[in-house]
């Protein structure tokens, strides 16, 4: 079974065409790197795959449930809500603006969700919790206030929070991109723990060199289109594609 | 001193209905006003436009003639007309009135809250419903106290509107016996009243700023 399959998958922005027919799959235990420009559709269609955006036409499966698919009109077609938010429960996600919580402390916003949506008590979520922020180091911080931690602190806090659904999949959309460069190591060190721990990880990244450890598969996105794909080294050090050959020559001059 | 002990009974008697209205007003707008602000920022547009068009019309138009119109206009009407007690038809009056105006600064706070937390709030799977209960008004009540706290004590001193239902309030109250007595001193001392319960409202306000200044966003 595949944890992610995408088929055809089209969106637009009014007459922008963002994703021109992206088909997919993800095998457990992947990492996935999707790069490239900006305005590819690379976090597009990361958002596309828990519903932030909604597809115009196409198929996407979750872990073998059809999520959406194209009707007899043409025109997708999601399954019932409630299915739909079971299905994307599934995936958690880490945004590049954190998206915390900031009325509630880092302990607060990492049981939130668990003890809202999937009713888990308190008392049987506060360990698991805590263990979630001491795998990210910040268990120390527990008590604080989000606008009380460093951006990468916050960053480490988010995946916490996604952790603790306990999902079978994690989008990483641009994680580091809001951080000062001094701060992305501990971001990319608790995701680089994440993938050798086997979660299946779908990351847009601008940090060519996490690509190039941690993905053992990577994406190069432009204009709305897979143009290339494959191993890691053969992407980096053997490109085909003249689109990925130019967009890499320019990232690895800067 | 004797003078102002001897009008204090009835006008603390006037300063009770005050409270009254303005309690009642408060506990009921506050809700209403909110259900207004979601409905006017509900993906239905004929729900959006008809409360639109009420917070225009409730706005737009004097207290006083809303008040008036409740109690003497309401009776009226053919067929539905309602003759309500002078205390039912101030509050019906104020609490629409007020409602309108909380609906905006409700409505105002809302839509200051940044998509990011919606967001945040729906990758995790929560609900529209868990979303705004949980995440969104949390936040938002920390940053409409001010403007609410402004609604309030204008509030007080609107409560005085009602005389023109012949209903004693503090003000109505004062007014006689300042007919009564040719004296200025009860229009003081009314004035110490309404100064000392908007001065608890600014304390009790602060208080909530406090508690809320815990969290920076």
């Amino acid at each position: 079974m595949k944890m992610i399959k995408i088929e055809d998958v089209h969106k637009s922005f009014q007459k922008l065409e963002v994703l021109k027919g992206i088909s997919l799959e993800v095998n457990k235990g992947e990492v996935i790197a999707i790069i490239g420009p900006s305005g590819s559709g690379k976090s597009t269609l990361l958002r596309c795959l828990n519903r932030l955006e909604t597809i115009d036409r196409g198929s996407i499966e979750i872990e073998g449930e059809l999520l959406v698919s194209t009707g007899l009109d043409g025109k997708s077609q999601y399954v019932p809500e409630q299915d739909a938010r079971r299905i994307c429960r599934k995936m958690g996600m880490v945004f590049q603006s954190f998206n915390l919580f900031p009325h509630l402390t880092v302990l607060e916003n990492v049981i939130e969700a668990p003890m809202i949506v999937k009713g888990v008590k308190r008392e049987e979520i506060v360990p698991q919790a805590e263990a979630l922020l001491k795998k990210v180091g910040l268990v120390d911080k527990r008590d604080s206030y989000p606008s009380r931690l460093s951006g990468g602190q916050k960053q480490r806090v988010a995946i916490a929070r996604a952790l603790a659904m306990a999902p079978d999949i994690m989008l990483f959309d641009e994680p580091t991109s809001a951080l000062d460069p001094e701060l992305t190591g501990e971001v990319l060190k608790a995701m680089r723990q994440l993938a050798e721990e086997h979660m299946t990880m779908l990351v847009v990244t601008h940090e060519m060199a996490f690509a190039r450890e941690v993905a053992n598969h990577v994406i190069f996105m432009d204009n709305g289109e897979i143009v290339e794909q494959g191993l890691p080294e053969d992407i980096f050090n053997r490109p085909t594609h003249p689109r990925t050959k130019a967009f890499l020559s320019n990232v690895m001059q800067s | 001193m004797e003078y102002i002990l001897g009008i204090l009974g009835p006008m603390l008697e006037g300063t009770v209905v005050t409270l009254e209205m303005f309690f009642v007003t408060i506990a009921l707008s506050l809700p209403l006003g909110l259900l207004l602000s979601l409905a006017r920022i509900s993906r239905f547009k004929a729900l959006r436009d008809i409360v639109g068009v009420y917070i225009w019309l409730f706005r737009g138009t004097p207290l006083m003639l809303q008040l008036l119109f409740v109690y003497f206009g309401l009776p009226l009407i053919p067929y539905i007309g309602i003759k309500l007690d002078d205390f039912p038809a101030a509050v019906f009056a104020f609490v629409l009135n007020y409602a309108a105006y909380f609906a905006e600064i409700f409505r105002a706070g809302i839509q200051s809250i940044d998509r990011g937390q919606y967001e945040g709030a729906k990758v995790l799977g929560m609900t529209y419903v868990q979303t705004m209960r949980r995440i969104v008004l949390p936040q938002v009540i920390k940053r409409v106290l001010p403007p609410v706290s402004n609604e309030t004590i204008t509030l007080v001193k609107d409560t005085s509107l009602i005389y023109v239902l012949a209903m004693n309030d503090l003000l109505r109250t004062t007014r006689a016996i300042v007919q009564r007595d040719f004296s200025t001193t009860p229009f003081i001392v009314a004035g110490v009243v309404y100064l000392l319960m908007t001065l608890v409202l600014t304390w009790g306000f602060q208080k909530l700023e406090k508690k809320y200044a815990v969290y920076d966003e």
